[in-house]
């Protein structure tokens, strides 16, 4: 609690680690870090998905507890055992996705659990309004404690929930991706707050992907690759791409497969599907991968949905061969000859039902309009596996006791017996090893060579680089970079999102 | 390393594990034979060919209802309304039907065809209300079969007005009433009714996309499945059903009056649970609801050739459907470890 008090001055950072590592299942997350977060600073965290960022940030919040090296908290070690243990010593942390109570008032909110009341047992309403107005002011913010939470845009929600983490009592602030849902004047009374918290000798973690945000607010800057701390920098004097280059590395000899890509669109091909909206504009042409690439949040999920006629995209106007289409159900987009294979298979796959169900779901009505012919579809799905190199090689088994990549391949293998006209993947490699990455490459590209429209959307560079031959950067709904020609890499695809 | 593979459950054998993934199938099987057995050694009456047609018959209209239930329960809906919507069915066949001179009610004689097709038209309409309210406006099927309960419940109402009638189309009478070379007519149509209903659900792509929506929605709405239709479709088959079984009943009873068939309601959805389709969805199918009536009919009829507390019966269902209830929530807890394991 008296965090300054024990460190003793300005000189002893608020919070630091040394040599903190962490391995799940024998893989390593992270290793060796040094991070140090000072009293009256904010302290910018950048990397690329899966660079440790936010396993250093669940370590000090108390998420992770069985991790190597030691953690100071004012100077004392500390080794919090659960978020609750980390908060009681002043750590809290605002997430990306906010646990806000919608249906309750702004003043329950920032007292939710922890309510005042009065002797006789009762929730003591005007202190606790008085009280939460007071929070909000001291944010120099001016909001009705009374106002239904739900009714607030995000950004004040945010607010509101930061309200609630500093009336707990936080002296280390962590705050994740807190900018990704937030309309620039939004961003700049965040920025405002954040600076005032500073000013009162509050230590302050800044998680994000969006790196003009974090140069803006930032005091210091650590860089995370690969599960290490490559470096902590000031920011004054730190620019974008000098960022970028720590957060890929440079490598003077020769760059990896998928860190470069030279696209190849050609704009002779006939556009197979398309969609218009405000912001956004994307071509898709028969025989050609398109990439899509965005951080999590960027609307590339909402924008795949639309696609395949689940949930609309506001004043977007969809064409399929040049003709506009309203698909008002996944069952029209995929008579429509779309097809979708979503980010998470568990919501394509029937995990308790054998692998031929799972395929012949989306063709029964080309088998039969009546009747199920389960010898035409153990027959169908038999030539899949033997195409895609599915492991076991058996129709009847259950998808759920197959692999991780194998289940892929079985979500795939559903659209390839009548090719669809479109098809969209949304992280269609993410969590894979590399033998089962390769395969759905390949059948991804030869898909194309039979002319397929394929729209691969991702949030990792590599994937988008890999495959596409026409890219598409998004950032909050809208297109921010469209190309077609010319030598690609990462550091384009990371400044443009 | 160590720690997540000392976390995960003890490998059971495979046996184990198949009898446990068959839990819901064999449990019902056992309690059918063990009261068989008990019925039988402790009533003489119980266990002759004659009593056995009386269960059949006496669980037939059940049976009916439970078919659609089944339909429903599923694809993971519910369908509350089943007998209230046999009740305003059977109603509104007899109100298209003359009544004897006694009768006080302002009905509308048809022809006894027409009567059939109209009753069987606004038993479709009820369906398409229910399907309606639960797929295209998003109400949870559980609270809009509730209001559809009600609705019927006013419908009965309001055409008989607290008269009975007794008077039913010649079709309904033979049907709900007669016999085929000697068997009670009621128990052909069930039979229909559940072989129709396993077929389709075994061999018939409908079937196959009941079983897809129940298992896995969301799965199934990005395989391209038309989600809405399939429990639209669902509820409807359960309201026709149910509406069979309503025209029949008031010809089997011989009248029809209000709140006839409120016993329906809770006997159609403990058949279907008892017999070991799931609550959840997906698995399951007219086999379990076959042996959850019978289960059902054995209880009851036993019940009665044991000399028993009428009363007591009725705590005794009670316990039976909560017994059922458990066995059903916990088959499916016993599967979850298995599949749970992220792939």
């Amino acid at each position: 609690m008296n965090l300054e008090q024990a460190g003793g001055g300005a000189t002893a950072p608020l919070l630091e680690l040394r040599g903190a590592g962490k391995s799940f299942g024998g893989v390593t997350a992270l290793e060796g870090v040094d991070f140090d977060l000072r009293a009256g600073e904010i302290h910018g965290l950048v990397g690329e998905n899966g660079a440790g960022k936010s396993t250093t940030m669940k370590i000090i919040a108390g998420v992770h507890h069985d991790y190597r090296g030691e953690m100071l908290v004012g100077g004392r070690p500390a080794r919090f055992r659960s978020p609750g243990e980390a908060l009681a010593a002043g750590v809290g942390m605002v997430h990306q996705e906010l646990s806000v109570a919608p249906e309750l008032t702004v003043a329950e909110n920032v007292f939710l659990g922890a309510q005042p009341v009065t002797r006789l047992g009762l929730v003591d309403w005007s202190r606790m309004n008085r009280e939460a107005r007071g929070l909000i002011t001291s944010l120099g913010l001016d909001l009705d404690p009374r106002a239904r939470m739900g009714d607030l845009p995000v950004g004040l929600q945010q607010m509101v929930e930061l309200a609630r983490v500093l009336f707990s009592g936080a002296r280390i602030l962590i705050l994740d991706e807190p900018t990704s849902a937030l309309s620039p004047p939004e961003v700049e009374r965040l920025f405002t707050v954040l600076r005032r918290l500073r000013g009162e000798g509050r230590g302050l973690i800044f998680i994000s992907h969006f790196l003009d945000d974090v140069l803006a607010i930032s005091d210091r800057v650590t860089v995370f690759r690969n599960g290490r701390r490559v470096t902590t920098e000031p920011v004054a004097g730190l620019t974008k791409d000098a960022v970028i280059g720590h957060m890929i590395g440079r490598r003077s000899a020769e760059l990896h497969m998928g860190e470069t890509a030279e696209l190849r669109g050609d704009d002779a091909r006939p556009v197979a599907m398309s969609l218009r909206a405000p912001g956004l504009d994307i071509d898709l042409r028969a025989g050609e991968i398109t990439g899509v690439y965005g951080f999590m949040g960027c609307g590339q999920i909402e924008l795949a949905r639309a696609l395949f006629g689940k949930g609309r995209i506001r004043g977007a106007r969809i064409e399929i061969d040049g003709r506009p289409v309203s698909l008002r159900s996944t069952a029209a987009a995929r008579a429509a000859g779309v097809a979708y294979v979503p980010e998470n298979r568990r919501m394509m796959l029937f995990r308790e039902a054998p692998v031929y169900k799972n395929v012949s779901i989306a063709i029964l009505d080309r088998i039969h309009r009546v009747w199920l012919r389960p010898k035409a579809e153990r027959r169908i799905a038999q030539t899949h596996i033997a195409d895609l190199q599915i492991r076991p090689p058996q129709a009847g088994i259950a998808v759920g006791s197959l692999s991780g990549g194998n289940q892929q391949k079985v979500a795939l293998a559903k659209w390839l017996t009548h090719l669809p006209k479109v098809l969209i993947l949304s992280e269609p490699t993410r969590g894979m090893d590399v033998g089962a990455k390769e395969d759905v490459i390949r059948i991804l590209r030869s898909l194309r060579d039979r002319g397929v429209a394929v729209l691969v959307l991702s949030t990792e560079p590599e994937t988008i680089l890999t495959l596409a031959e026409r890219v598409l950067v998004m950032r909050k709904g809208a297109a921010t970079l469209s190309l077609s020609r010319g030598r690609i890499d990462k550091s384009h695809l990371l400044a443009a999102a | 390393m160590s720690s997540t593979a000392e976390s995960r459950p003890p490998r059971r054998s495979a046996a184990m594990g198949f009898l446990l993934g068959q839990l819901r199938n064999i449990a019902p099987v056992i309690v059918l034979i063990a009261m068989v057995a008990f019925f039988s050694s402790t009533s003489s009456t119980f266990l002759t060919v004659a009593n056995f047609m009386n269960i059949l018959s006496q669980i037939s209209l059940t049976a009916i209802i439970a078919v659609g239930l089944t339909f429903v329960i599923l694809t993971a809906e519910i369908d509350l309304s089943v007998a209230a919507v046999a009740n305003a069915v059977g109603i509104m066949v007899a109100y298209f039907t003359l009544q004897p001179e006694y009768v006080n009610i302002a009905n509308m004689p048809v022809h006894g065809v027409l009567a059939i097709v109209l009753t069987l038209a606004a038993c479709f309409a009820i369906g398409l209300t229910t399907a309606f309210g639960v797929t295209v406006i998003g109400i949870p099927s559980f609270i809009m079969t509730l209001a559809m309960m009600q609705i019927a419940n006013g419908v009965s109402a309001m055409l008989v007005r607290g008269q009975i009638a007794y008077n039913f189309p010649d079709a309904i009478t033979f049907l709900g009433s007669g016999s085929i070379f000697g068997v009670r007519a009621t128990i052909v149509v069930a039979l229909v009714f559940l072989v129709t209903a396993h077929l389709v659900l075994t061999y018939t792509r409908f079937g196959r996309y009941v079983y897809m929506v129940g298992g896995n929605r969301e799965a199934a709405e990005y395989s391209g499945v038309n989600v809405r239709f399939v429990i639209g479709a669902v509820l409807v088959i359960g309201a026709m059903c149910s509406g069979v079984a309503g025209m029949l009943g008031v010809a089997y009873f011989g009248s029809a009056q209000q709140t006839q068939f409120d016993t329906y309601l809770l006997d159609a959805i403990a058949a279907v649970v008892v017999g070991g389709t799931s609550l959840f969805g997906g698995r399951g199918g007219i086999g379990n609801t076959v042996i959850g009536l019978l289960v059902l009919g054995v209880l009851n009829n036993g019940l009665d050739h044991i000399q028993i507390d009428s009363f007591l019966k009725i705590l005794i269902r009670g316990l039976i459907l909560l017994a059922a209830l458990i066995v059903n929530v916990y088959a499916q807890a016993l599967r979850a470890p298995r599949t749970a394991d992220e792939g």
